[in-house]
């Protein structure tokens, strides 16, 4: 009786199905528009941002001008990707409450940077995460490692990006063609270096602005139409999701994603630590921190950061759940598996299928993540580009002797570079899953960064041989075992399904990798034959907790 | 625009004071800096560890006691919503608390050591 039920309620679904997507080709026009007014205003911003960059700390560090609110818009706009905003609200949409779990974690992670690295980070470094693990360390081999991890982080949350702008906009706008998918994944690559280029940190912070703006607008209107079909009654909305989603009371409570197994329990929680701790490892979130005056302006920053990024993650909820009990697991599942086009969907259809409101909300909400996708990887160019310029080239390659206008020159060739080479391997990637690359990312930063910034800013026996450990330890650590895992190889949705080296069970290397940084750092400290630089040290402790000769 | 020898730019980044190693070492064995330190630590340390274990409790509680968290408090809301929104609460309200905290204990200690420090700086550049 159930399943013919179920039969029913999926074959219904599927004829709205074939007008929902219809209707995505036939308003395929709007998107492109809207799209393109964001594409052409934030050039205009970028242009305008390019004049008043003069020096080396306009390009890296937005002139250190900005607010504490607009900073705090900015890193919400550099932290909210299309993983958060279209992955989150799908993940709520196909598997309930475990979604929402999910997106507990990058919120709380921020109380790690409020709390012990915003501030000191901002008072003692002056434009990436390599100024402060080097400053009482040999500078060459520190400057090096921590090059290298910035941009091994970066180029793989990049790669995430830039994969997923492919899949997104052949599913928005009906590109199938490898020539469509590549050439957006181009478009995308194109943008970025432009941006980053032309405008550097100003430019930058104003595209994620403006990104920040759009997205809680739209996510806002979507919630309050959502919760206005349900009269606002928020018990309403759970239970026809539950209904809906065919697991009843089940959809509600948390296992549905994570509880398989075993095996799968222990992947979440190995998630959840790399995500808390994560953050306040990722290079293109730290060097957000100095694009303000003080160290009392960053903490404004992320206590605003805290508030919109909270505030946008209860609104996933709505749109989460708003997607399974208004438009189904079967519609989502038929135009997405993972779910990825729940929240466009949601939007078509709380504007009514085959209506203009719905094809508007539609448009609108598709070139919200076009945007979102755009303002995320010109913050991870900028910082790939800026830690390869500043740490590798003016402090390793030329010793210090490079001037700031060949440094910043360095820096746009490398944003060029980085960029035709990113836009190589999205394009290589466009049929990978490569989704699990972003946990990859926080793994590293969690593993390798964190670790070796806690012990620089708090431990004084710390020294350059365990900076060192704990850098190539950590990140060593994190991608051989993601590389010998089901991310890679071994199962259907592995980014090689076809081959089968995975001997590491977990997808997420968290649980193990985290810890070995930590504890290779302090080993490396304990195993080191030159002492701790004491008076290095005095110099940063008291300039990271009073700002005394901050830059 | 070019100039035979530019001046150099107050206000931007190579502008600040910068005091010596000596004075570096002299703040940081004084008491006045180990009270900052004390009161930084003792609020920032035992604050992550809780806020750590308590997000903690919650991924093993939704990991291992799904009949617990199952339960309904009221309508289709069960203990599990009800834990996940307190953790949006206790974020919020730690993020709150330590800004209040810093404002209050933190900036007016950091701000007399620094001012302390370009003073003495200032007067031993002569100027």
């Amino acid at each position: 009786m159930t399943d013919t039920l179920h039969q029913l309620a999926a074959s219904g679904d599927a004829t709205l199905h074939l007008g929902a997507s219809s209707a995505t080709s036939e308003h395929r026009g709007l998107i492109i528009s809207l799209f393109a007014a964001f594409v052409i205003a934030t050039l205009f911003i970028t242009v305008w941002a390019g004049r008043q960059t003069k020096d080396a700390a306009d390009f890296y560090a937005g002139g250190r001008q900005f607010t504490g609110f607009q900073n705090g818009l900015a890193i919400s706009g550099d932290y909210m990707s299309a993983a958060s905003f279209l992955g989150i609200a799908g993940a709520i949409a196909l598997y309930g409450y475990d979604g929402f779990l999910y997106s507990i974690g990058f919120l709380v992670a921020w109380l790690v940077a409020l709390l012990l690295v915003a501030e000191p980070l901002r008072n003692s470094g002056r434009f990436t995460m390599g100024d402060v693990l080097a400053y009482r360390m040999r500078q060459r081999p520190v400057r090096t490692a921590a090059g290298t991890s910035t941009i091994v982080v970066s180029i793989f949350y990049l790669l995430a990006q830039m994969a997923g702008a492919g899949v997104l906009v052949s599913l928005l706008l009906g590109i199938t063609s490898d020539g469509g998918k590549i050439a957006i994944v181009a478009l995308v690559g194109v943008l970025m270096i432009l941006y980053v280029t032309i405008g550097g940190m100003k430019g930058t912070t104003w595209v994620q602005m403006v990104k920040a703006v759009l997205l809680i607008a739209g996510t806002l209107l979507i919630t309050f139409l959502v919760l206005w079909k349900f009269d606002f009654n928020v018990s309403q909305l759970l239970g026809t999701a539950a209904e809906r989603s065919g697991r009843g009371a089940q959809f509600l409570e948390p296992g549905l994603k994570y509880g398989v197994d075993g095996m799968t329990k222990l992947d979440f929680l190995s998630l959840g630590i790399a995500l808390v701790l994560g953050t306040a490892g990722l290079p293109h979130i730290l060097i957000r921190f100095y694009t303000v005056p003080t160290a009392q302006a960053a903490r404004k920053s992320v206590n605003w950061a805290i508030g919109i990024i909270g505030a946008f993650y209860l609104m996933t909820i709505a749109l989460g759940f708003g997607a399974a009990a208004l438009v189904g697991p079967e519609e989502i599942k038929a135009s997405n598996p993972a779910g990825n086009t729940a929240a466009p969907l949601l939007a078509l259809h709380v504007g009514g299928v085959d209506s203009a409101g719905g094809a508007i909300l539609l448009a609108v909400i598709s070139a919200v993540a076009f945007a979102t996708i755009l303002a995320v990887v010109a913050g991870l160019t900028l910082a790939s580009s800026s830690s390869f310029a500043h740490d590798i080239y003016a402090n390793v390659i030329r010793k210090g002797q490079a001037d700031e206008k060949e440094e910043v020159r360095a820096a746009r060739w490398a944003t060029v570079f980085i960029g035709v080479v990113s836009i190589a391997l999205g394009a290589m990637a466009r049929d990978l899953n490569v989704a699990g690359l972003v946990a990859l990312a926080f793994a590293v930063a969690a593993s390798a960064n964190l670790p070796t910034i806690l012990y620089s800013l708090f431990w004084k026996r710390f020294t350059t041989r365990g900076a060192l450990w704990s850098i190539y330890g950590g990140l060593t650590a994190s991608v051989t075992l993601v590389l010998f895992s089901p991310v890679v190889s071994g199962k259907a949705s592995s980014m090689f399904p076809d081959a089968d080296f995975a001997w590491f069970p977990l997808s997420n290397p968290g649980i193990i990798s985290i810890p070995l940084g930590f504890l290779l750092g302090w080993l490396g400290s304990l195993l080191s034959k030159d002492e701790p630089d004491t008076g290095k040290y005095a110099e940063l402790e008291v300039k990271s907790l009073t700002g005394i000769g901050a830059h | 625009m070019a100039t035979d020898a530019p001046p150099p730019r107050a206000g931007t980044d190579a502008g600040a004071v910068q005091p010596t190693t000596e004075a570096f070492v002299e703040v940081q064995q004084s008491a006045q800096f180990g009270e900052l330190r004390r009161t930084y630590r003792s609020f920032a340390f035992p604050l992550t560890v809780g806020f750590t274990v308590w997000y903690l409790l919650y991924v093993l509680l939704s990991n291992y006691a799904g009949g617990f968290m199952g339960t309904k408090v009221f309508g289709n809301v069960n203990v599990a919503l009800v834990f996940g929104l307190a953790q949006f609460a206790t974020t919020f309200l730690i993020a709150w608390l330590y800004s209040r905290h810093a404002a209050a204990k933190l900036d007016p200690k950091a701000e007399a050591i620094r001012s302390r420090m370009a003073a003495e700086s200032r007067m031993e550049a002569g100027a």
